[in-house]
């Protein structure tokens, strides 16, 4: 697969398709991988492909002018395809270099199940990581240490690609995407109150949730706004809520599910679980499931005459979720 | 003197503190091992690199009033809140307090002190305990600290395996522990072992070579290593909201039932918001401009104001960036440049 890309890089940069690709590069550490941008075919060796690829680079399109490669999985290329639908990034100036992808590692499961990875060997085999230290190699298969959007991922292949390195993958539907989101559903309100106050309650304001999410484009945020200055920006709860639920309800029908804000939170807060019910709500509701295909608009964007709109209608009570 | 306690003793010395302070000390919430107050000894948790945040916020608060108006216009009453009560940060590692010694000299000198840190800060009595097994992201040694350093506690707690050899040296760290018969007084073997341990410790800290980048850095302004390097950079504030040294804040005023707060919160030189004026116009108008303030600010301004780095490799930055922008890989690039014609 890294040979494949390199090429592709290679060829994309030599015949001048593009000036540059973004793709991923080693990290410094383990389990880790690190944004690499590449403007001549000399650095295409840097490029690297292994499940610890889990950055949506996606989230560099926007600002980019000129024509660009970029390596993208499943839910990064569902991520462009939102990013051309929405007017932010032109067909023609991207070559997306298509991944069929397995899964990316949530680092954090495999450190609190093994404590620290200093002076280990860590390695990749299809569908395992494999580490190697001063006792035996331990063979840790991938699926029980995925990120947990990847759990539960149906865009394993990328929805659009100018070249498609790797064999498509028969996409898993065997997990219910949504059984976080129903045991949080199910909860009494007082339990769900404390589940909101735990987890929004710890955040640090750092928006790396925001920086990492290649839809969160906007050129001034709703809560970095100071005149006026609609949000408090501070840690309080009350802050961090309006924070989190807004941001949510801005990605309503837009987010695809890839998990890099919660790949990205120092934290550790559960982020996912709220996009994933305005997820569930759209498609329940709307039938629709967003960055599929190009030139969709988002269902927040058009009225049709047969939306539901019972809680217009009725006064919210059969209509509230 | 210095002192042992046996481990299983640690959680009564803890709870004799808590009778009389506030105590705050690693405890896991959420899977993560954070500071926390804690009620009760047992609560705290001491098998740790280092915790996810350092415990900058028991000092130096995310979101603190500076004072509370009351009353209308021409009959305006100002308050300011309580200060801390008497308040323990135990099981704080030694980059942690360090970086307590260069907030006390930001927030304590020159003509202007910070009085609304500087009351807190007097109320605290800092607990360390020491590293006898630094993670692969620390580098306290190439920023002139080390895993056992004293600088900045009132007190230290060594691991000696089934002991914590204790040192207090302050008066304020020589109370928590007057009174109390859960200790012995240590013993030769006991100092030897925690000598062996910091040796140890030391010797698994890879050293970085930064003699010298202060002033590297004076011609390094206008680099074009700045461009390439915050190229990855996403411009979120990960690395200066989990920095023990980043200080910087931003205020508001907002409206409450009683009348007003001044209220002053931690802002991140990593947002563009950081410097943009009234005008519109900001002078850090791009991620080169935004990375390089915080390296030059580290690396140079306060080096240059206060003789050391602001920086105490606690390695939280590293872990914890998304994008696995690595400082060290940074300056190490920044040491092996040729200086700029700026000094020429």
């Amino acid at each position: 697969m890294e040979k494949e890309i390199r090429k592709v890089a290679r060829a994309l940069l030599r015949d001048g398709k593009v000036d540059l690709v973004i793709g991923y590069g080693r990290g410094t550490l383990p389990l880790r991988s690190t944004p690499c941008f590449i403007t001549d075919e000399d650095g295409v060796d840097e490029l690297i492909w292994d499940p610890s690829c889990g950055v949506n680079l996606a989230r560099y399109l926007p600002d980019i002018k000129g024509r660009v490669g970029i390596v993208a999985k499943g839910c990064d290329a569902r991520s462009i395809v939102v990013l051309i639908n929405e007017g932010q990034v032109e067909r023609e100036n991207v070559q997306v270099i298509g991944v069929p992808c397995r899964g990316v590692i949530d680092r954090r499961k495999v450190e609190r199940e093994f404590g620290s990875l200093d002076n280990l060997e860590i390695t990749y085999a299809e569908d395992a990581i494999k580490i190697k230290g001063k006792d035996p190699e331990r063979k840790l298969p991938l699926k029980g240490y995925l990120s947990e959007a990847c759990v539960s991922c149906r865009s394993q292949n990328p929805p659009i690609h100018d070249v498609l390195v790797g064999e498509r993958i028969t996409e898993d539907s065997g997990v219910d995407e949504y059984s976080r989101v129903r045991e949080i559903e199910s909860m009494p309100a007082e339990e769900r109150w404390r589940f909101f106050e735990e987890e929004l309650g710890s955040c640090i304001r750092c928006y790396a949730c925001r920086e990492a999410c290649p839809l969160c484009y906007c050129k001034e945020c709703f809560v970095d706004e100071t005149m006026p200055q609609w949000f408090g920006k501070t840690t309080d709860l009350s802050d961090t809520i309006i924070f989190h639920l807004v941001r949510a309800l801005h990605l309503t029908g837009r987010c695809v599910d890839c998990g890099a804000c919660t790949r990205a939170c120092p934290m550790e807060i559960d982020l996912r679980s709220l996009t994933k019910k305005t997820e569930k709500i759209v498609k329940e509701r709307f039938g629709q499931e967003y960055g599929l295909s190009l030139g969709e608009p988002p269902v927040m964007g058009v009225f049709k005459q047969d939306d539901p709109q019972e809680f217009v209608v009725k006064g919210g009570k059969e209509g509230s979720q | 003197m210095m002192k042992v306690i046996e481990k299983e003793r640690l959680a009564s010395l803890i709870d004799g503190w808590i009778e009389e302070r506030k105590v705050y000390a690693p405890a896991e919430r959420r899977d993560l091992i954070v500071f926390e107050e804690i009620e009760s000894g047992g609560e705290a948790h001491l098998e740790f690199n280092n915790t996810r945040v350092p415990p900058k916020s028991v000092y130096y608060p995310q979101r603190e009033v500076l004072f509370t108006t009351t009353g209308k216009e021409g009959d305006v009453e100002l308050k300011t809140p309580a200060s801390l009560e008497e308040t323990v940060i135990f099981g704080v590692r030694p980059c942690d307090a360090h970086a307590v010694t260069l907030l006390d000299a930001f927030f304590g000198s020159g003509e202007h002190k910070d009085t609304s840190y500087l009351s807190r800060r007097e109320k605290i009595t800092l607990v360390g305990l020491a590293c006898n097994d630094p993670a692969g992201t620390c580098f306290c040694t190439s920023v002139g600290g080390d895993p056992h350093e004293r600088q900045g506690l009132d007190a230290i707690f060594v691991d000696l395996g089934d002991r914590y050899l204790i040192e207090a040296m302050t008066e304020r760290g020589q109370r928590l522990l007057d009174g109390s018969d859960l200790m012995r007084d240590a013993v030769e073997r006991d100092l030897r072992e925690a000598k062996e341990l910091r040796k140890r410790a030391e010797a698994q800290i890879d050293k970085l070579e930064l003699d010298g980048l202060d002033e590297r850095l004076d011609g390094l302004f206008e680099d074009p290593l700045w461009e390439e390097m915050q190229r990855k950079c996403m411009g979120c504030g990960v690395c200066t909201f989990t920095c023990p040294t980043c200080w910087c804040f931003d205020m508001a005023d907002e409206e409450v039932p009683e009348g007003t707060e001044r209220i002053r919160f931690w802002d991140t030189c990593q947002a563009a918001l950081f410097t943009k004026q009234g005008s519109g116009f900001n002078p850090r108008p791009s991620g080169k401009e935004r990375m390089r303030q915080r390296v030059m600010h580290k690396f140079n301004y306060y080096h240059k104001d206060f003789g050391r780095p602001a920086c105490v490799g606690c390695g939280r930055c590293v872990t914890s960036c998304p994008v696995n922008q690595d400082i060290r890989e940074v300056l190490v690039k920044l040491m092996g440049l040729e200086r700029g014609e700026a000094d020429e």
